[in-house]
């Protein structure tokens, strides 16, 4: 399995730079091969990342949005939602910011 | 891009370092403390809620809670006078799994006593106590009171639900106070492992029981070092001091335009002394009448006197926050505060006069001092 990672400028300090991240995962079934899947092999070329995109409690920081293609994973599965052969991911930071309003009204994940 | 200035900060040098809502900022002068320069900002774009010098052990370490909006909040480091910061990856600050809490703030860092100096603690969001042992590589949740049969049940104030204020008795090394919003004063005498309330005396008038068992919501604590025992505290209404450490506090609200305010200071060789900025209500938290005064006492809360000289006195809505008074440890105290619409003041005769150090700041949510150690410091 091969997934493209895009990430975005204010984690570029974790990836030497790079905003495109291309990783392989060997998955014996790839009919189950998930976004938790596919992170858990960017969080093993840089496990810094891990932090700053889930709490530390494993799930997706509130105000992040990560994308399979053009599809929020909020709305097809979370980190269960499948991901298929040279899918791409985009970890983007919500258009949400500075309003405590804005923090208090976000759905976690 | 953002144009980041330094300072290169001597030994014998003051420091003031200024968090705000949207980067730090350093601003450094001689012992005069006549000419001020700016170094920052630092982490643009983020909230610096927590700030703090570590000068023990020959080091010279300056320490920020930077919070990024969407990606989290980390501890950062700095050896070289914000020149250069430890790498975000090192800084995480975690919640146990078994908390099921998620770190949203770090609001105070407290390096601990001299003879112990790798020891550090942070007061953070949701309210807990961290601890670190290794000069703050690792932190680790202090169960004894995040355990206590209170937690449960305390309830968030208007910045949250934190744990803002960490207090270390210089005289007895087990004995801690910290204040939470809106929990009320704690205190451990065996460091860390027991907690009991330290707030009898304390009015919770936003209750209909006046004095609860805890729900007090402590604005600030402020310890004076010469005399640990004497504690002020600003409350959500309400003015108070203890001189037993917080068995009992006594009202000391003689002569303030209002008790309600948020941040609180002690002079740092005088235990009379300490400086409060007097807010007009909860419903309206600006300086009353248009005028910014900051309150002096000399007689340890029997009278309070409006500091005025050099402050604007009309049309000056303000806000001082909690964490945005501090005194520095001069002889002829120098005593220094940032306002919610990014002002900085300076005075260096203990309150007497004032000086504008700096406009158009961020909203200035921490204010802390230091004075860099002389000789080489130790990265």
């Amino acid at each position: 399995m091969k997934v493209t990672f895009r990430i975005p400028g204010p984690l570029l300090s974790f990836t030497g730079g790079r905003h495109v991240v291309e990783a392989e995962a060997s998955a014996s079934d790839a009919a189950a091969f998930t976004v938790q899947a596919a992170l858990e092999q960017l969080w093993r070329l840089y496990p810094g990342l891990r932090e700053r995109v889930l709490t530390e409690q494993g799930q997706v920081r509130p105000h992040v949005n990560v994308f399979v293609g053009a599809d929020s994973i909020r709305d097809t599965g979370g980190l269960a939602t499948p991901v298929r052969d040279h899918a791409e991911i985009a970890i983007i930071p919500a258009v949400s910011g500075g309003s405590s309003c804005a923090q208090e009204s976000a759905l976690p994940m | 891009m953002v144009d980041v200035r330094h300072v290169s900060p001597k030994g014998g040098d003051t420091l003031v370092m200024v968090g705000t809502m949207k980067g730090a900022f350093l601003f450094r002068a001689d012992a005069s403390r006549a000419r001020w320069q700016r170094g920052g900002p630092y982490f643009p774009g983020q909230a610096v809620y927590a700030m703090a010098y570590d000068g023990r052990a020959g080091r010279r370490r300056l320490w920020a809670g930077s919070e990024n909006f969407h990606f989290g909040p980390v501890l950062r480091s700095s050896d070289d006078f914000g020149k250069t910061w430890s790498k975000e990856e090192d800084g995480a600050i975690r919640f146990p799994e078994d908390t099921a809490a998620t770190m949203k703030r770090v609001w105070q860092i407290a390096p601990a006593r001299a003879d112990e100096p790798e020891v550090l603690y942070a007061g953070v969001e949701p309210a807990a106590l961290f601890e670190s042992r290794d000069g703050g590589k690792k932190w680790s949740l202090v169960r004894g009171l995040w355990d206590h049969p209170h937690r449960p049940q305390w309830q968030p104030g208007g910045g949250g639900m934190c744990l803002h204020t960490v207090l270390l008795d210089p005289t007895r090394r087990d004995r801690i106070h910290v204040a939470v919003s809106t929990a009320g004063v704690y205190r451990t005498d065996d460091g860390g492992r027991t907690w009991r309330t330290a707030h009898r005396g304390v009015r919770a008038q936003f209750l209909p029981n006046k004095y609860p068992e805890f729900g007090q919501c402590v604005h600030k604590i402020a310890r004076h070092p010469s005399r640990p025992d004497r504690i002020y505290l600003q409350n959500h209404w309400g003015l108070y001091r203890t001189d037993d450490a917080g068995e009992s506090w006594k009202d000391v609200a003689n002569g303030v335009p209002s008790d309600f305010g948020f941040a609180m200071a002690v002079h740092p060789h005088d235990p009379d002394t300490a400086y409060i900025v007097p807010l007009e209500s909860d419903e309206f938290r600006c300086t009353p009448e248009g005028r910014l005064r900051v309150y002096r006492t000399r007689d340890a809360g029997k009278s309070w006197q409006p500091m005025t000289r050099g402050l604007p006195q009309k049309d000056a809505m303000e806000t001082v926050l909690r964490d945005a008074l501090a005194t520095d440890g001069y002889e002829k105290a120098g005593v220094y505060f940032g306002t919610r619409s990014g002002k900085l003041f300076a005075s260096r005769d203990g309150g007497t006069s004032w000086t504008h150090l700096a406009d158009g700041l961020p909203p200035v949510v921490c204010v802390k001092t230091a004075t860099v150690a002389k000789g080489r410091g130790k990265a």
